[in-house]
């Protein structure tokens, strides 16, 4: 494997996969301690007919448009959610299956219809993700690194993933201590004057916002690893605010890069023929990564009594 | 139209599988485990993969289906099992666990896919139909194989409806009357996660959950007995299958999975408008109807209490004119909504418009009269019961003699009795 290799074929790929993941793993303790683990799974199903009609409205495959589109798509989710939970009396978790179903149904009938599925929005990248399609074809040389032209041919997944990991990170660090209130003691944020139903939405919409840049990488589904797995593993870990919302974020990241290289590079440096998908590595990771941490603290928590046999079925994402 | 043998069966096969997705769906939604579906379903992929290798392997027939759905099931029940483990941590609640199993159980299984076809042989090819369902790829004895298995499932349903009813409504009570809540709920778990199995050819197994959500959503709007919603939901998925099935011979390219699940979201919306008990537009009329009488009574009052305030006594108020603009400032209305009520309520035959005033017909004396009666002795029974001072009295009574049942207003205020005084003083200003 030489340097150009690495620059114009891996360096892409990891870069989407470290951003990807970093993004869905900071928003996705948010949802947890929310317990709303769903609705981000809601979410990244319910983004596709945005992302498509975005797509098809101005043709471009990348970019605003489509995130525009998913906003748009996640927002007219989250109300229909309230709307159907309301109205039939549902709870939580059916609304949000009648709702997300419908939506993922719509977008994958709109891949036909508008022709999206001959260009780059197929149903394999929907289903698998295509991290590895993402190529720095200027990237031949580390000069290139520096040189502002080489670094415009980046792939243009990139700059959307950069643009959404800075604005949810920064988002999330001015609004810190809000977010801990509505997510610790909605009901004190509300009487302290805070506009709850307003920091709800944004989070919906930033989770709408990451998962369209994650779904390019990863696909639709495994954006929902990206977010819920980092998250869970910090919850059975810790129970401080700050650890569990930054180190999902590392976690994510890490889980990220680790999943890539393991599905490709290191195996091929290594000299074994297997090239995995690396999205489904990294949300093979992520599970693992929760099994670990249920597992470690199922050890640690052990009392004096005398230890219980291991229950089966209890490493879960094992398979 | 002759619709060839292979395409019926396929037909009858998604038309019996969809009833028996909405029968345990709507158990499954009834004891809140709707969404387990969601990590059945996606934890069957890795499942399936793996016993497409192990066919490949020993060299049967790649095509051959009850293999990978064995497989698909082994890895739905250790998807289940994951979760009850994540849930028992009790830390990750079970929403999280379901998010956490579903996406790394399919991450998973895409993983294995992208190495089978790295592989020789043709083990993997078309798995990828589990993934979103090709009904029209279905030969007829796959479909008689879902057929059989919707068929069993119904079965058990029948037999166990009695104990799988008490778990659904009231577990607590169904407990303390002996039945094994616990086993019951196992049981809901297997029916889910048969049915899954069955729908993936059909439907596939990233919106297999649908099939099981949306019938029996459908029919919670339109009934609140369980033996009518499970025939409605059994209806719903049926229609849902067979449509799919149709849409996916008609036009192979679409995913069958999205084709089942917009036929039911069709029905399911359909249902979420219309539904005479719970649908919006019923529910938005009622609304609607509520306010404006309220705001009939309001304005009925408002124009008699400014004739008593102008001087006419108790019982000869009602036959001056009250200019519009009084009632308007007197109940806080804008001039115009003032204006549009009293037009609607001329056209009722309740008041009389002319310049800005309005004059109460006999017929709006007497909803006049009882809306006073009825504003003025809520406010008397607040006060005596030291529920409010004066301001409030008015403000809560507002609130409450619109909603009075009439066996209690009859209690509250007899007729024929003197109209009380208002315990306040009327005009201007007064709220």
């Amino acid at each position: 494997m030489t340097l150009q290799d690495l620059l114009m074929l891996d360096l892409p790929p990891l870069l989407a996969a470290l951003l990807a993941g970093g993004t869905c793993g900071l928003l996705g303790s948010f949802l947890v301690l929310r317990r709303e683990s769903l609705v981000g799974d809601a979410l990244a199903h319910a983004v596709l007919p945005g992302i498509i009609l975005g797509f098809a409205v101005t043709g471009v495959a990348s970019g605003l448009p489509m995130l525009a589109g998913a906003m748009l798509a996640g927002l007219a989710a989250v109300g229909l959610i309230a709307v159907v939970q309301k109205a039939a009396r549902l709870d939580p978790g059916a609304a949000i299956g009648a709702v997300f179903t419908t939506f993922f149904a719509v977008g994958l009938v709109l891949i036909e219809v508008t022709g999206a599925r001959s260009v780059d929005l197929d149903l394999d990248c929907v289903l698998f993700g295509q991290l590895e399609t993402l190529v720095w074809t200027e990237g031949r040389s580390l000069a290139a690194l520096v040189d502002p032209a080489a670094l415009a041919a980046l792939p243009r997944q990139l700059g959307l993933m950069a643009g959404v990991a800075v604005a949810v990170g920064l988002t999330v660090a001015a609004l810190w201590r809000p977010l801990k209130l509505i997510c610790f003691d909605p009901g004190y944020a509300a009487a302290l004057g805070l506009p709850s139903r307003g920091l709800e939405i944004g989070l919906a919409m930033m989770v709408a916002a990451a998962a369209v840049a994650a779904f390019q990488a990863v696909g639709s589904i495994l954006v929902v690893a990206m977010l819920v797995c980092p998250a869970a593993a910090l919850r059975l870990m810790t129970d401080d605010y700050r650890t569990q919302v930054l180190g999902g974020a590392a976690l994510g990241a890490a889980l990220g890069g680790v999943g890539y290289a393991l599905a490709g590079p290191v195996p091929a440096a290594l000299g074994i023929g297997v090239a995995l998908n690396a999205a489904g590595v990294i949300g093979t990771l992520g599970g693992l990564a929760v099994a670990a941490a249920a597992l470690a603290r199922r050890r640690a928590s052990v009392t004096p009594r005398p230890a219980e046999p291991a229950l089966p079925g209890s490493a879960p994402g094992s398979a | 139209m002759l619709i060839p043998y292979n395409t019926l069966v396929v037909l009858l096969g998604c038309a019996l599988l969809g009833v028996a997705a909405g029968t345990v769906g709507t158990f499954a939604l009834l004891r809140g485990r709707a969404l387990v579906a969601d990590a059945i379903g996606h934890a069957a992929l890795p499942g399936v993969a793996l016993a497409a290798l192990v066919v490949g392997a020993v060299g049967a027939d790649p095509r051959s289906l009850p293999p990978l759905l064995a497989g698909a099931a082994l890895a739905g029940l250790l998807g289940v099992l994951a979760v009850q483990a994540l849930s028992r941590t009790g830390r990750i609640r079970e929403d999280a666990a379901i998010a956490v199993v579903l996406s790394a159980f399919y991450a998973a299984g895409v993983a294995l896919l992208s190495w089978l076809q790295t592989r020789p042989g043709a083990a993997q090819a078309g798995l990828s139909k589990f993934i979103l369902g090709q009904a029209a790829a279905m030969r007829a004895e796959d479909a008689i194989i879902a057929a059989a298995v919707a068929g069993a499932c119904l079965l058990v349903v029948l037999l166990a409806f009695q104990a799988l009813r008490a778990a659904s409504f009231d577990p607590d009570f169904a407990r303390v009357q002996g039945l094994a809540v616990g086993r019951v709920d196992l049981l809901l778990l297997g029916l889910l996660v048969v049915v899954c199995v069955a729908g993936l050819q059909a439907v596939g197994l990233i919106l297999v959950v649908a099939l099981l959500v949306l019938p029996a959503a459908t029919a919670r709007l339109l009934t609140h007995r369980l033996p009518r919603m499970l025939a409605i939901a059994a209806a719903v998925g049926a229609v849902a299958g067979a449509g799919g099935a149709m849409a996916s011979a008609w036009r192979p390219e679409v995913p069958t999975g999205a084709a089942v699940v917009l036929a039911a979201a069709a029905m399911f919306s359909l249902a979420l408008l219309f539904s005479p008990g719970r649908g919006l537009l019923a529910r938005g009329a009622i609304r609607l109807r509520r306010r404006l009488s309220a705001d009939t009574d309001h304005f009925l009052r408002a124009a008699w209490e400014a004739q008593e305030a102008a001087g006419a006594g108790p019982g000869t108020a009602g036959d001056r004119w009250a200019s519009i603009e009084s009632v308007a400032a007197t109940r806080g209305w804008t001039p115009g909504r003032a204006r549009r009520l009293a037009r609607w309520l001329a056209l009722r035959g309740l008041v009389a418009c002319a310049q800005g005033h309005v004059h109460l017909t006999p017929l709006g004396a007497t909803a006049a009269r009882r809306a006073v009666r009825a504003h003025r002795v809520v406010e008397h029974h607040l006060l005596a019961a030291g529920a409010a001072d004066i301001a409030s009295a008015d403000r809560l009574a507002d609130l409450v003699e619109h909603g009075l049942p009439a066996e209690m207003a009859a209690r509250l205020l007899p007729e024929p009795s003197a109209l009380p005084d208002s315990p306040h003083a009327l005009g201007k200003g007064t709220p």
